[in-house]
């Protein structure tokens, strides 16, 4: 892969990021309600809301306090929680971990579902067999998270018993175990959306003329399917996945919710209901920042299977 | 005649890809028909409590059995579609609109507008639409009318990215330089020639909207977020009924089938309308 | 004369070959009943117009037809029928003993492999080389299709080359196993008129040097007359005329032969009108009972009309499927 490709998307990340910090600092800012009077509560007096004001730096201009906002971010510092009191950046890397292993562990998930089924689908076009997986998928799509959440908790978990109530667990086998029903809950839909279109890209695929150069070369049919059909159709698929990281996000606030999982999810919900700024202000730029990441790194993997997008 | 032709000729005949269009517009039609006279439909009085028959499994007095106050499922459900299917108009008819109107300037006229729309898409796409949308609501106040407001900020860039896609396209094609050499304006080419070709796959890309409008309601009304009770809507009586699903699975179970019937119609009605507008080009 | 010579068996014998797509009641015949044969050496011309079924005919050949497409007839390779052939059995005839070649190399070879891997690839399941030898081999492949600095050219990608060295890395990866015979579709269609020379001769030069048969398929006479030693037309799916390409250029025996030869505009002679065929080629839903050409024949007899005439022989070598081909080669 073209390795100067890889340096400029690097690059090109550092203003996206500024960028994403200005747009959360100015919306945040834009929320009615007023922070001082929520840490304080209604009975404060006029010298104490100048001392809140104070330290929170609300009394400095505003690019003032973007400066501020900006140089304690570089140093790790996203402010402390109105409500729990203790600092943003320690409830992140409490509970950020436990978020991404459950988008993870979904998004694994999700390929493992859609790959073998878009392949077959797409191989035994318009047979029963590829009707049937459609109408499957499609219905899988048009069920709300939380309702496939609940049904599977409750019919799996509290009635058969074979999968634990909601929690993280303790080990990583554990985790696993904990997690393995909000993780098939996300990675129904999300395997719906990326069957779909991978089943259409090998389709259009194996239709194309060097499929049938490389057949007319007496590869064996598992060379074709694999070396030039698959990675060719996978392309497409690819740049969809990353286009969809952000469902996949806010379906986990919801997962997170009906399984009762210690995630960043809940967190946030719980944070916008009590109007916690520095929480939601500090875990919106982190999810921020983590889904250009994972742009980036799709980008990526599409440039090393398409070496058309790097050489241009 | 190339051999790609020769077979799509004869599979063509044998299924007739417009009953996809056909059973979901079916579908569609009687959830709307639903949607505009539940009273016609609902046996019971949505709101009507019966502390006689609490908790009741599916029977012939009830098909979707009662909740914990003895309403009847079966009519809370269909009282809750007019509220769904409102929900699917409301959330997409500013965005369409909006979109459509962002999407054709920027894609005839390109040059600044285009470059910024072009930054202000890669932000929009980079935030999890779920989590804006709950944080826009949580902070103006649960309700629908929010829910509306906080999805049509976010909503219309999808559709002005569909538009200004095809609009460029069609800018190039020899209809629209026909229609240019005959002197016609500009807003009349843009809006009688151009726009009426361009939006085919928008149209399209509603009908999966509207599917996901209901998803994304259904979801805040089982926040807490959305409709209110003791409004009749699907998301919200799956949240009322979620601390009873071992004792009386009925409550939830069945809006959630509603839930997937309306999505399903909707999108096989935008599958189907991809196949006809894809024969005809 | 070639009385003394004896004519080698040919390699290719094709009998019969159909093609057919819908349903039985409904049938669409694309290729109705081809015959040809191909020699040691040969370079073969299947010429005709788009939608004459040469394309089909070759893929046919290779068994490269899918489904619903029903083949039928018979493919005798070294005596060998390859419509019967069992899957493997065809694989190793495919790439290993028959290779074939398309018409836009920018669509026929994969985009996101190198022209090197496409190579090896083809090397891996034809022949026993080790890794370094298949590397080896390849280079020197790209080489022997005459493209500059093989060594540095061989980890690149299809779009990093021009139309010309894409379609001659084409040629190298379908001839690395050094099959015996080449089906060429359309291989210059795609390219300019001086790109297009080379090729042909680089076609030429490998026949002779790798001992191989090449068939041809063109619509285009000045192909066929730079390279073929023999010519099959081709029209509405069956063969009209073969022969040797000298003798059917200089007389043709077939209604249509001549009207195809007479369309061709010639240089350096007084300004005439261009002379083309009337009408056009029938569809693959309506073909008349007899002649498929008979509704454009300027020849045509009641005879014609009645069934589809005969491919007869009236010179060694040399077949027509006309029944006015007497009157035909008095013009």
């Amino acid at each position: 892969m073209n390795l100067n490709y890889v340096v400029v998307r690097l690059a090109q990340i550092v203003p996206t990021f500024f960028l994403i910090m200005v747009v959360i600092f100015v919306l945040v800012r834009l929320l009615p309600g007023d922070p001082t009077s929520a840490v304080l509560g209604i009975h404060a007096t006029d010298e104490a809301v100048e001392r809140i004001n104070a330290e929170l730096g609300l009394n400095r201009s505003i690019p003032v306090q973007f400066g501020l906002f900006f140089e304690h971010f570089l140093r790790g510092d996203l402010g402390d929680s109105i409500i729990l009191k203790v600092p943003v950046m320690q409830l992140v890397l409490e509970r950020l971990p436990v978020t991404l292993f459950l988008t993870a562990f979904a998004a694994m998930m999700a390929v493992i579902l859609a790959v073998p089924m878009a392949l077959v689908s797409a191989i035994r076009r318009d047979s029963l067999l590829d009707n049937s997986i459609r109408a499957g998928f499609q219905v899988g799509l048009s069920m709300p998270v939380f309702y496939i959440g609940i049904i599977l908790l409750t019919f799996l978990a509290a009635k058969l018993r074979w999968f634990p109530v909601g929690g993280f667990g303790d080990s990583f086998g554990d985790n696993l175990y904990h997690l393995f029903l909000p993780a098939l809950t996300l990675a129904l839909s999300l395997s719906a959306v990326l069957m779909r279109n991978l089943r259409s890209s090998i389709i259009d695929v194996l239709d194309a003329e060097y499929v049938d150069f490389a057949r007319a070369k007496g590869l064996r049919h598992r060379v074709v399917l694999g070396r030039h059909v698959l990675r060719n159709a996978l392309i497409s698929t690819v740049a969809l996945f990353g286009l969809n990281i952000g469902t996949l996000f806010g379906g986990a606030v919801i997962t997170e919710s009906v399984f009762a999982i210690p995630g960043v999810g809940r967190l946030l919900i719980d944070s916008i209901y009590g109007r916690d700024y520095p929480v939601i202000q500090g875990l919106t730029l982190v999810l921020a920042i983590l889904v250009c990441l994972v742009f980036l790194v799709t980008d990526l993997v599409q440039a090393w299977l398409d070496p058309r997008v790097s050489h241009s | 005649m190339t051999f790609a032709t020769l077979t799509a000729g004869t599979i063509g005949r044998a299924i007739g890809p417009r009953w996809t269009l056909v059973a979901g517009a079916t579908m569609l039609g009687l959830l709307i028909l639903i949607a505009i006279a539940p009273g016609v439909f609902s046996p019971y009085d949505p709101l009507a409590f019966d502390y006689k028959a609490i908790m009741q499994p599916p029977s012939a007095a009830h098909w979707f059995g009662t909740d914990n106050f003895g309403r009847d499922i079966l009519s809370r459900t269909i009282w809750a579609t007019r509220v769904d299917i409102q929900i699917a108009i409301f959330s997409t008819l500013f965005p369409l609109v909006f979109g459509t109107i962002v999407g054709t300037l920027t894609g005839y006229y390109g040059g600044w507008l285009d470059a910024i729309f072009g930054r202000l898409v890669d932000l929009v796409v980079t935030f999890p639409f779920l989590v804006i949308v709950i944080a826009i609501v949580a902070v103006l106040g649960p309700g629908l009318f929010n829910m509306y407001i906080a999805v049509s900020i976010l909503g219309w860039v999808f559709y002005a990215q569909l538009i200004r896609a095809e609009i460029r396209v069609q800018k190039q094609s020899d209809y629209a330089a026909a229609a240019r050499v005959l002197g016609y304006g500009e807003m009349r080419l843009i809006f009688r020639h151009l726009l009426p070709n361009a939006i085919t796959p928008a149209v399209v890309y509603l009908m999966t909207d509207m599917a996901l409008a209901i998803l994304l309601g259904s979801s805040l009304g089982y926040l807490g977020l959305g409709a209110q009770p003791p409004t009749a809507e699907w998301g919200v009586i799956i949240a009322e009924g979620k601390n009873f699903m071992s004792t009386a699975w009925w409550i939830s179970v069945f809006p959630g089938i509603a839930i997937v019937v309306a999505g399903v119609s909707f999108s096989m009605v935008g599958d189907g309308l991809a196949d006809l507008f894809r024969r005809r080009r | 004369m070639n009385g003394a010579l004896q004519m080698p068996e040919p390699l290719l014998s094709v009998r019969g070959l159909r093609v057919a797509f819908g349903t039985p009641r409904h049938e669409l015949v694309a290729v109705d009943g081809v015959d040809f044969d191909v020699r040691p050496g040969e370079v073969v011309g299947l010429a005709g117009e788009s939608g004459s079924g040469k394309s089909l005919t070759l893929r046919a050949i290779l068994r490269l037809v899918k489904p619903p497409a029903r083949v039928s007839g018979q493919v005798l390779w070294r005596g060998r029928d390859v419509l019967r052939m069992t899957e493997p059995e065809v694989r190793g005839v495919r790439g290993g003993e028959i290779a074939m070649i398309f018409q836009e190399p920018m669509s026929a070879l994969n985009p996101v492999l190198t022209v090197g891997t496409q190579i090896r690839e083809n090397l891996e399941e034809h022949t026993d080389l080790d890794r370094a030898a298949r590397q080896a081999r390849a280079i020197e492949l790209l080489d022997l299709v005459g493209i500059p600095a093989a060594k540095a050219r061989i980890e690149d990608y299809p779009h990093q080359f021009s139309g010309g060295m894409r379609q001659r890395a084409m040629i190298a990866i379908a001839l690395a196993s050094e099959p015996q015979l080449l089906l060429a579709d359309e291989p210059t269609t795609a390219l300019d008129v001086t790109i297009q020379d080379q090729i042909l001769k680089l076609i030429l030069r490998l026949r002779r040097d790798l001992n191989m048969s090449v068939v041809l398929v063109t619509h285009d006479l000045g192909v066929i007359a730079q390279t073929c030693d023999r010519l099959a037309v081709m029209y509405a799916g069956r063969v009209a005329e073969a022969g040797p390409v000298t003798e059917i250029f200089e007389r043709p025996r077939h209604a249509y032969t001549l009207g195809l030869l007479n369309s061709v505009p010639r240089g350096g002679v007084l300004r005439q009108p261009l002379s083309s065929i009337a009408g056009q080629p029938p569809s693959l839903s309506n073909r008349a009972p007899g002649c498929a050409f008979a509704p454009r024949c300027p020849f045509v007899v009641a005879e014609c009309r009645a069934a589809p005439p005969p491919l007869v022989d009236i010179a060694p070598m040399h077949e027509t499927a006309c029944i006015q081909h007497r009157k035909v080669g008095q013009r």
